[in-house]
């Protein structure tokens, strides 16, 4: 009996100490004082650290750069950095973990599966997420994250390019169309299948998804030269991508591939080494001759001594974007942010009404000469 | 015919790199009744070994014959006494304890040795060189194998005739059998288990090195994740085929390898695991212990 007290006095005292903290958290967020809190999420280790790095250095420059100024609002930023290493079940501990550290914006994820199950979390909070490189169109298109904003053009955008630029400049008739199952990978892959038929121009020969991680692609490289295909889409990310390039090479089937900015990553051409010569890749606009773009990359060298990664740029104006935001806003509040977020900015960035960048796009890159060099 | 010719060929070169992985799986199991699950990471640090020992040969500009001996030796000897040094860490200490704590043991082996090469080495993934001297001869039926796949089908027949030629004609294989049998007993006629148990998981180490550095090469990249992956497939391979049973192993990796090779050659990729998967399904349902299993009928 006196057992049964003692646990039920201590689940009351547990309940009490929850609500006042509940309480604390909810009158810390109406003070306008205290530093600005900027939650950076995405895959910092892992297989895929090297997209999530970069956007780690560009948000560390900017806010650098801000409270050397003085901040924003009078009010220093503070950096509050999470790794979701890419996995959707990771992402939303990440989440729950940035929210309880009261974060007032987020800058991130990385990838499309884990912003995806973070979303719903932060929109909960009233928690503005803006990814610099989330590319899975119905994060926007389908209405369900207006708290979601990103820099960077989404998936089918990039699949009409690629069906496009196979269409018109390599001029093939037959196409295999290849997938990784990922959120990412499969639903360009589906965009572009999608558009192929739409153009009435050209045959999908072979639409699969590939096992990712598997040892070999033998028997769906063998299945590519018996489809006939002149030229292979694919969908997903470089580790897949460059194994499957190989094993094509070396079964001397020679037709081009055409694949994703997963893909167009210069770890993808370190791995694959002479067989990454001549693979398409599609990529963020060029924008290094920005001076802003400049400024960021001389910033990056002098204080990492080496050139930025993948998605560097579109953090640094993520980053930018959002602090901006806040100091047109006049506060770190949810509403004020993400309409001033809508209205033009200083650095002459505006987002529509779902949340995509105005203005950013793709461009077609191809690897010559061990680097992505872009076609116009 | 061609196209069926080169999916069985696709199908026979996947199945070898199950089998030199599911080898010593299947050894040490057969010894002490544990699943080594550290098994995948041992091979990953023998294609890790061979990768670094290639690039400082190739540095010194040695010819490929030479640098695949080299780093193939360097490797079976590091991992080697990895394997070792994980046995006496791991595993010595819980010998007598329930066998669902060994299991634990290895799983947080596994996970210790991939981060620590993590830590250690880099999370990107590393280019392979291909260490395997292309074949002139074989240059017209390139498009169908290749002496990559050739070197992994010799090697895995190699490492199986050799392993059963132990464990049946060699004392060594005797005291291996016996400890198998009944560890106490053999004990008490005199068997030095300690050591049998340690050179067994010494040579399932070296075939996981040297699985590694064959088909690290045949593949063309590493990254320190690679063991999972290829642990569970292989260990799936040892179930199938009646896990403990050397020849087994290889006829369930094969059976593996062409489930999965024609089940994307036929039928689409997209359900390469399915058929696998089913596959294990069926046969466990109608033969438990597995194609070449012996039954798990023990005298109390």
């Amino acid at each position: 009996m006196r057992k049964k007290h003692f646990k039920n006095l201590f689940l009351i005292i547990l309940i009490f100490c929850l609500s006042g903290f509940f309480l604390f958290s909810c009158e810390k967020k109406e003070e306008a004082t205290g530093p600005i809190k900027l939650g950076v999420a995405g895959a910092h280790s892992g297989d895929l650290a090297s997209y999530g790095i970069p956007s780690i250095n560009a948000a560390k420059l900017v806010v650098e750069e801000i409270n050397a100024k003085g901040g924003v609002l009078g009010r220093k930023i503070e950096l509050f950095i999470e790794d979701d290493a890419c996995k959707p079940e990771l992402a939303t501990n990440t989440a729950t973990k940035l929210i309880s550290q009261q974060v007032h914006v987020v800058l991130g994820h990385i990838c499309s599966g884990a912003t995806k199950a973070a979303l719903g979390i932060y929109k909960d909070s009233n928690i503005i997420c803006m990814s610099p490189s989330a590319t899975n169109p119905s994060l926007t298109q389908s209405g369900n994250y207006p708290n979601f904003f990103r820099t960077i053009a989404s998936d089918d955008s990039q699949a009409r390019l690629e069906v496009d630029f196979t269409l018109k400049e390599l001029k093939v008739t037959k196409i295999a169309v290849l997938h990784d199952k990922g959120d990412y990978g499969k639903g360009l892959a589906e965009y572009v299948k999608q558009f192929l038929e739409e153009s009435d121009k050209a045959e999908v020969v072979l639409y699969e998804g590939v096992t990712p991680n598997a040892v070999d692609y033998t028997a769906v490289v063998q299945k590519i030269k018996r489809s006939g295909a002149q030229a292979v889409i694919f969908g997903g990310y470089h580790p897949e991508a460059s194994k499957i390039v190989m094993q094509m090479r070396k079964k001397n089937i020679d037709i081009p591939f055409i694949s994703d900015d997963g893909v167009r990553d210069d770890t993808f051409i370190k791995v694959a080494g002479e067989y990454a010569e001549g693979v398409y890749a599609t990529g963020p606009k060029d924008i290094s001759t920005n001076p802003l773009a400049i400024a960021a990359v001389e910033a990056h060298k002098k204080v990492y001594g080496k050139d930025p990664g993948a998605f560097f740029l579109e953090a640094y104006s993520a980053t930018l974007a959002l602090l901006n935001a806040i100091e047109k806003a006049g506060s770190t509040d949810y509403e004020a942010v993400s309409k001033a977020l809508r209205t033009e900015l200083d650095g002459k960035i505006k987002f529509d009404e779902r949340g995509d960048a105005i203005g950013v796009g793709f461009a077609m890159y191809q690897v010559q000469k061990s680097v992505y060099v872009e076609i116009k | 015919m061609e196209y069926f010719l080169e999916i069985f060929l696709g199908g026979l070169t996947r199945g070898s790199i199950y089998a030199l992985i599911a080898l010593g799986y299947t050894m040490v199991y057969g010894i002490i009744q544990l699943i080594n699950f550290a098994h995948g990471e041992i091979y990953m640090i023998g294609a890790f070994t061979a990768l670094i020992v290639a690039s400082v040969l190739t540095m010194l500009g040695l010819n490929t014959i030479s640098i695949l001996v080299l780093a193939s030796i360097a490797a079976v000897i590091y991992a080697s006494a990895y394997g070792f040094t994980v046995e006496k860490i791991a595993y010595k200490p819980l010998r007598h304890a329930p066998r669902l704590s060994a299991l634990i043991s290895a799983i947080g082996m596994s996970m210790f040795l991939s981060n620590y090469v993590l830590l250690a080495q880099t999370s990107d993934f590393l280019s392979f060189p291909n260490l395997i001297p292309e074949l002139k001869f074989i240059e017209p039926y390139s498009h169908i194998i290749r002496s990559n796949e050739i070197a992994i089908l010799v090697t895995t027949t190699a490492v199986m005739i050799v392993l059963t030629f132990i464990i049946k004609f060699t004392k060594m294989g005797k005291a291996m059998r016996a400890t198998s049998q009944d560890r106490e007993m053999a004990m008490l006629v005199g068997v030095d288990v300690n050591r049998v148990i340690s050179v067994t998981f010494i040579i399932g180490s070296a075939t996981a090195a040297l699985g590694g550095v064959l088909i690290a090469s045949h593949v063309g990249q590493i990254n320190f994740y690679i063991g999972f992956i290829a642990g569970i497939k292989a260990f799936v391979a040892a179930v199938l085929g009646g896990i403990g049973s050397i020849p087994g192993a290889v006829l369930g990796s094969l059976i593996l390898g062409w489930t999965e090779s024609f089940a994307t050659g036929y039928v689409s990729s997209d359900y390469e695991d399915v058929f696998a998967f089913i596959f294990l399904v069926l046969i466990l349902i109608f033969k438990p212990s597995g194609i070449l299993g012996r039954s798990e009928s023990r005298a109390v």
